[in-house]
């Protein structure tokens, strides 16, 4: 045992020795990478750890932070009945809009794929358009305004079947539906783009070989010669929706207020505005922020470990 | 030229570009046309709400409000607009001055990042050191939450840092931004190494090898991230970090405005299609080096 030992440190150690040769070589290289890593550690490695050790105090910016434990978890999971609406908001729109959206996206990339050209940027241009267009989402609270004036109700209303206008954005009832809706207006994002650009990248020669060996119809061509292809694009647009999916906030805030009837719209990220920004309970708030941060991480490495299995 | 030269060259042209293309063999029409129909309605569902939000800018104040609604304006003016602009220039801090301020803040934070994002994404790229996949890693797992999660422990810092209510506040976070990097990486992967081994036997150095053939090499990355650099930028409300009026962004001001109810429903309108009009019409001019950029972003084990 102390010989496997001795072993493996001194393996350790050469192994330490060769890589600090190689550092020392590629001096040029740190320097190039330098500027990027400060930053980068600074305003997102670094934060991240902060997030976690605040979580683990009272701290209200004035006084200096106090440790106090799990405290703010258990208050969290425990006394917060608020944070588990945000939670269950929060997994709901995740959950629905996430795979639809993602799916959404890659449906249209496929289907505007042989799309003569200029269609295609046409296209891209128009599906793409929701997601950069500033909060335009705004509109969505005309179209489903509470009154009988509101176009939505007015529809409705004509057409028999309701009687009374709906206060879509008001109700508790209709909220996160709307919300959804909206979202997923939104969601043909950089994963979308990601999709279209991947597809015309896949090698037109494969389709041939796929036609030789009997691949009959459009289904088949998705699943054995488009979808392998696609794998890294696949990865990318996941990882793209997922973070978009657990991060809702500017929507429900935009159309049913801040904070909304019955916080029947609050997500988590509006919990944590509200203690952060409101309250200034920093350590409670750096407690939600860890608790998303570690839903997200571990929510992509489980898509990412399906997505592999594609196309297998 | 003989008949029969003529003829003969008619013969050796290899391929003519038949005038219907063939068509693939799994495909039929009834499929296509079924596809056509769908996608033509999907697109109009998708872009409806920003047709709307354009053609009710458009509308003078009796149209806005009329019932049943018009999609499209009768009498498109832009008075709206106008009103705006009058509202904005009555504001106790200047128009050009909330101008001013995205302006300065999107450029600055664009060029930084462009610069210090690809510097980073050239050694990453096409070097080995020890270090590099590992901070790769990282940099990829930077792209899997959003930057609410960093919010708090970021004011803090910037606090610290007194840079709080100053525009440093959203310029240098902006420099670091995990996407473009990535991206930038990705698509510097697929520059051929030969080309740099070649500057290096003709004995440039890092330095000039990176400003000489790089960067004039990966153009359509350059675009995308100064696309989504810019995108990010002029849509920040930076409301969390800056509390001064004089250095609040345009889309602040504007969205203030817009929030002022019935009134301003007319110039709520014309705020919205100001926001949105910029960073689509970027969009539009640089769609083919966007895409060219995204066909390498892929995410591989």
């Amino acid at each position: 045992m102390k010989e496997y030992l001795q072993k493996y440190f001194i393996l350790r150690k050469h192994n330490a020795q060769v890589a600090w040769k190689k550092a020392k070589n590629r001096k040029m290289c740190y320097l190039f990478l330098l500027p990027y890593f400060v930053l980068f550690t600074m305003f997102f490695v670094f934060p991240v750890v902060a997030s976690i050790y605040y979580s683990f105090t009272y701290y209200n910016i004035l006084e200096r932070p106090r440790f106090i434990g799990l405290q703010n978890y258990i208050s969290l999971i425990l006394e917060d009945d608020i944070f588990l609406i945000g939670v269950k908001n929060t997994f709901m729109i995740a959950i629905i809009t996430g795979p639809l959206g993602y799916i959404m996206s890659f449906l249209f990339a496929w289907l505007i794929n042989e799309l003569p050209r200029w269609v295609r940027s046409v296209a891209v241009i128009v599906f793409y358009a929701p997601s950069i267009a500033g909060n335009c989402y705004v509109i969505f609270s005309v179209f489903f305004r509470g009154d009988a004036y509101g176009y939505v109700n007015a529809f409705f209303m004509n057409t028999g079947i309701i009687d009374t206008p709906k206060l879509w954005l008001i109700d508790p009832h209709w909220m996160l539906p709307i919300c959804m809706l909206v979202i997923l207006w939104m969601s043909l994002g950089t994963g979308f783009l990601s999709f279209v650009a991947g597809l015309q990248g896949v090698d037109k020669s494969q389709f041939e070989a796929g036609y030789m060996d009997g691949v009959k119809n459009r289904w088949q061509e998705l699943w054995y010669i488009t979808l392998p292809n696609m794998k890294p694009m696949l990865m990318f647009g996941a990882v793209m929706s997922i973070t978009q999916a657990f991060g809702v906030c500017d929507v429900t805030m935009a159309l049913c207020g801040y904070p909304s009837t019955d916080y029947a719209a609050r997500t988590i990220v509006t919990h944590l505005f509200d203690y952060g920004f409101s309250r200034f309970e920093m350590g409670y708030a750096c407690a939600i922020a860890t608790i998303l941060f570690l839903m997200m991480i571990l929510c992509n490495k489980a898509i990412q470990s399906l997505l592999r299995r594609v196309g297998t | 030229m003989s008949k029969k030269r003529k003829k003969e060259l008619e013969e050796e042209k290899p391929y003519k570009k038949p005038l219907i293309k063939k068509r693939k063999p799994n495909r039929s029409i009834a499929g296509d046309i079924a596809l056509y129909f769908f996608l033509f309605l999907v697109a109009f569902i998708m872009a409806f709400p920003i047709i709307y939000a354009v053609s009710s800018a458009l509308k003078p104040l009796d149209e806005l409000f009329k019932f049943p609604p018009r999609i499209f304006a009768q009498h498109p003016t832009t008075d709206n607009f106008s009103d705006l602009f009058v509202t904005m220039g009555k504001s106790w801090v200047t128009f050009s001055r909330y101008l001013f301020n995205t302006v300065f803040i999107t450029f600055l934070g664009t060029a930084g990042h462009l610069i210090i994002a690809s510097m980073g994404a050239f050694v990453l790229a096409k070097y080995e050191f020890p270090g590099n996949a590992i901070f790769f890693k990282i940099i990829t797992v930077a792209m899997m939450f959003t930057g609410y999660v960093t919010q708090i422990p970021n004011y803090l810092i910037l606090n610290k840092l007194g840079w709080i209510d100053t525009y440093w506040a959203i310029i240098i976070p902006a420099f670091a931004s995990p996407m473009g990097l990535f991206l930038m990486k990705q698509f510097m992967e697929g520059l051929p190494t030969s080309l740099i081994e070649a500057a290096k036997i003709d004995g440039a150095n890092e330095w000039k090898v990176f400003t000489g053939i790089v960067m004039p090499n990966v153009k359509p990355a350059w675009m995308t991230l100064i696309i989504f650099s810019v995108q990010a930028l002029w849509n920040n409300k930076a409301s969390m970090y800056i509390y001064s009026e004089e250095r609040k962004t345009l889309v602040y001001a504007l969205q203030q405005i817009q929030s002022g109810g019935i009134a301003r429903t007319g110039q709520g309108a014309a705020v919205l299609v100001v926001v949105m009009i910029v960073p689509i019409i970027i969009f539009i001019f640089s769609e083919s080096q966007i895409l060219e950029t995204m066909a390498s972003s892929g995410l591989k084990d």
